[in-house]
């Protein structure tokens, strides 16, 4: 595994949309700056970015990649290393190029600005476990989706609806949902529903984690009252944690059968 | 050397391999021959663990291959397509086959064969179709394996190159190596071959010498012999 991560890597760092995606996070973080040098403030800008931003480009990176690769696989399943070593080493040699670009791109510009030792570095170091959970999460739904659907464009399709869905639907669905029974105590079914998107786990955290529940009202207060204490945290964390568990068990459970 | 045993592979409903039995006894040179979609990609794929039969068997030395990867360390392959990580160079690639593998490599020799000295610092995505098809020979036949596989090794080979595969091929045959592959081009099966399999709807139609074949059809070139079986097939 350790291997085809290390070559994974080393073909990625190089990938031109790697680069792209790393320069457009350094000029945004330094273009953010330069509007506003207050460190916590930006990373709050960031957050609200990168919480729709990185869960698209984790799902089209992740089935671009795959559909890219399909012969490279096919070369390293000649070799004597297992289907498990070769996906695994594969899938996490893209996650932390990803991951790479993210922390590269967003923490590079802070440096000078002096966010090591700001009391800013806890609001930062947020919104980043965010953006690299989020990126790591999308982009195993993405190989979950490529090795599903053996045609392209329909994999790119299921993608694109993939994100729209966690980003914009899931939540025009969920208010709509809240609108209906509003009449009736559904606390429990809020808390519930949001447990069932990522997009939604990450937003929340950062809300209350930089204590901002305030501006979302009697939800707020809610949410503020289950996720916000320590336990609360560690149940979003574990639920993430679930989010990408799953998805990867079930790419090693495919891989293993799948004829290429 | 290798035995397959009532192999069946099916997509869906479109049946690939029907109850294959073939056996390998011997080092040489087969050719694997078939129109397409006759199940020849297939069968070969079998062999390396890509494609999953659905019933059957097949072993290399009297051991089943079926979910297993170590025995790979004695085979060697050439696939059809080669596309590496575009952003990798030709050095890098050779590194990584070195890291997955173990044994003795001949890549200076294969180097010179193909003549790929001044392309192995470029990246992939810099690299003409040839000269791609060429790594992949290099990559494919750089350890010293008693089963080597080629799916269409010729594709894009200039005539030099293509003269000094069918040599290296020949050379390994007199090592006492087994080769398989799989080409449309059936110059490159006269050239080479000592026996041949045609595959017809995933059923074995001839497994034998290559004059055998040319008998059987009453035809002088192996092209027309093969003509002939495939125009009452079509």
């Amino acid at each position: 595994m350790g291997k085809i991560f290390k070559y994974t890597f080393y073909d990625l760092v190089r990938n031109r949309w790697m680069i792209f995606y790393t320069s457009f996070f350094l000029m945004l973080t330094s273009a953010l700056l330069l509007i506003s040098p207050d460190l916590a403030k930006v990373a709050i800008s960031l957050s609200n970015i990168t919480v729709i931003l990185t869960p698209l480009v984790g799902i089209l990176f992740g089935v671009m990649y795959y559909y890219g690769s399909t012969d490279y696989i096919q070369f390293l399943l000649a070799q004597p290393i297992s289907r498990r070593s070769i996906f695994a080493g594969m899938y996490t040699g893209m996650a932390a190029s990803l991951s790479g670009s993210l922390i590269l791109g967003i923490g590079l510009p802070m440096i000078p600005y002096g966010i090591l030792t700001s009391p800013a570095l806890g609001t930062l170091l947020i919104v980043l476990f965010m953006a690299v959970t989020l990126s790591i999460i999308f982009s195993l739904l993405a190989f979950l989706i490529a090795m599903r659907a053996k045609n392209k464009i329909r994999g790119f399709g299921i993608a694109i609806f993939s994100w729209l869905f966690f980003a914009l639907i899931y939540d025009g669905i969920f208010l709509l949902l809240l609108l209906l029974f509003k009449d009736y105590p559904i606390e429990n079914l809020t808390l519930g529903l949001i447990s069932f998107n990522p997009i939604d786990l990450a937003r929340i955290l950062t809300l209350l984690k930089l204590d901002m529940s305030a501006m979302m009202g009697y939800t707020g207060a809610v949410l503020q009252k289950f996720f916000g204490t320590s336990q609360g945290s560690i149940i979003i964390v574990s639920i993430l944690f679930l989010w990408v568990l799953v998805p990867y068990l079930l790419i090693m459970r495919m891989a293993h059968k799948k004829d290429f | 050397m290798i035995q397959v045993q009532q192999l069946c592979k099916s997509y869906r409903t479109n049946d690939v391999l029907s109850n294959l039995d073939i056996a390998f006894q011997h080092e040489g040179i087969t050719a694997i021959l078939g129109p397409n979609g006759s199940g020849k990609t297939t069968l070969l794929k079998c062999m390396l663990g890509m494609v999953l039969p659905d019933s059957g068997d097949i072993r290399i030395n009297g051991s089943s291959i079926l979910h297993k990867y170590n025995y790979r360390d004695q085979v060697c392959h050439v696939p059809q397509t080669p596309h590496f990580p575009e952003n990798l160079t030709g050095h890098e690639l050779i590194q990584m086959v070195r890291d997955l593998r173990s044994g003795v490599t001949r890549e200076n020799d294969l180097i010179q064969l193909f003549n790929l000295k001044h392309e192995l610092d470029k990246k992939m995505s810099r690299l003409s179709g040839g000269n791609l098809q060429k790594l992949n020979l290099l990559l494919g036949l750089l350890y010293d394996c008693p089963l080597i596989i080629l799916d269409e090794p010729s594709t894009g080979l200039d005539p030099l190159s293509l003269q000094n595969l069918k040599a290296w091929l020949l050379q390994e045959r007199d090592h006492g190596k087994l080769i398989l592959f799989t080409t449309h081009i059936m110059s490159f099966v006269e050239d080479i071959a000592d026996h041949i399999i045609f595959l017809l709807d995933g059923t074995i139609y001839f497994n034998g010498q290559l004059q055998e074949l040319l008998r059987h059809e009453q035809e002088e070139k192996l092209e027309r012999a093969i003509a002939n079986i495939l125009k009452p097939a079509l």
